[in-house]
């Protein structure tokens, strides 16, 4: 049995990593309103631009397309880019953000497809380094920024219509967690490049005859780059919200079995304690019993 | 009657309110939008949206950079990239 001194020093760091996730879990729980308010505002945007994507797209088709809209024919190269977060403490995120890239990869892989991986966030590296050690073409570094905003996006979105136009890959898919609670953040995969066709069932009043200016095909353009910065600042915006939540349900957790650790051993502690007193008792009394 | 304006960018909803009329730097040329303009769609250049809340008054005015603008019977939308200020 543990002796009375290693027990207490056990209570000790429990307690100091108590102090830690608790602290954790409270900034946390404030940075979380703070990324949550950021991915509600960037909404509208996102929303806006769809639909006028969606009106655009269904008058311009065919040959005349702009590459983003068309693709370049072929299937065979896909790029995948995973949004991570850049720090740990935030329970399963990663792992599942991880996990639904390789789910991703595999399935391409085995219907014969070549796959690169482009990273975004340091804590996807290493897993996928693991597994896939030859297959990352880029890493793209947002831990010194303290929270990435639409020039991240830009620099992340530009650098990937640039590949695109070099022919580096033919179809790219952005893998991202979609905050809905700090208890649920799924990971989703969605194509990226070439832009998918919005539904146009929904955009009313088509009968108005609508004037552009320069032109279709110029508007649609310019609009499809945004598009995609849209999506990638939309990514990191979830990937914010979702660290937080995470960080928030882990850490109370964490704080929560500390608490229930600090208990059993100070009871433990207690037992040994009383323990030790009633076998100096006993001795002292038989001691005297036997003078 | 007002029109309703929509200024919209990636971080946020800057505006949505109804005013008289909304000048906006159009990539070909700067253009006025009163309530019941025709659909419209243009992308923009770099420069300052005027918004006219009342005839006649003194416009306010606000940097945008990159964007395009859309009008439709709704009212007029500008969705930019960058607001200054």
């Amino acid at each position: 049995m543990a002796s009375l001194k290693e027990l207490k020093d056990r209570i000790g760091s429990v307690k100091s990593t108590q102090k830690i996730t608790k602290a954790k879990q409270m900034v946390a729980a404030a940075k979380l309103r703070r990324a949550q308010a950021a991915a509600e505002a960037a909404r509208p945007y996102a929303a806006r631009l769809s639909e006028v994507m969606a009106s655009l797209a269904g008058k311009v088709s065919g040959d005349s397309a702009p590459i983003l809209l068309r693709g370049t024919g072929s299937t065979q190269r896909h790029l995948l880019v995973v949004i991570n977060t850049d720090k740990g403490l935030c329970g399963g995120l990663n792992s599942n953000i991880v996990k639904a890239a390789k789910v991703k990869a595999k399935e391409l892989i085995a219907n014969g497809k070549d796959v690169r991986f482009y990273l975004v966030g340091k804590k996807g590296r290493a897993p996928i380094k693991r597994e896939y050690p030859e297959r990352i073409s880029k890493h793209f570094d947002t831990s010194n920024v303290r929270t990435p905003g639409f020039e991240e996006a830009e620099a992340v979105a530009s650098e990937l219509i640039a590949m695109f136009e070099a022919g580096d890959f033919d179809v790219a898919h952005l893998v991202s967690p979609i905050f809905k609670s700090a208890l649920v953040q799924d990971p989703t995969v969605a194509q990226l490049i070439p832009v998918p066709a919005p539904e146009t069932g929904s955009t009313a009043g088509g009968d108005a005859v609508v004037e552009y200016e320069p032109g279709e095909e110029e508007i649609l353009e310019e609009l499809l780059p945004r598009y995609v910065k849209t999506q990638i600042f939309g990514g990191l915006l979830e990937r914010e919200a979702s660290e937080q939540g995470a960080s928030m349900t882990a850490m109370d957790n964490a704080t929560r079995n500390a608490g229930d650790l600090i208990q059993a051993l100070t009871i433990k502690y207690n037992r040994s304690r009383q323990a030790a007193i009633t076998t100096e008792l006993i001795e002292i009394i038989a001691g005297a019993e036997a003078l | 009657m007002p029109l309703h304006f929509e200024l919209v960018t990636p971080a946020k909803l800057v505006r949505s309110e109804d005013v008289h009329m909304v000048v906006v730097p159009g990539a070909e040329g700067e253009f006025g939008v009163l309530e019941g303009h025709a659909p419209f769609m243009s992308t923009i250049r770099d420069g300052a949206v005027q918004i006219y809340k009342t005839e006649g008054g003194v416009p306010e005015s606000i940097d945008i950079r990159g964007g395009f603008a859309e009008v439709s019977e709704t009212g007029l939308t500008v969705l930019a990239e960058h607001v200054e200020g």
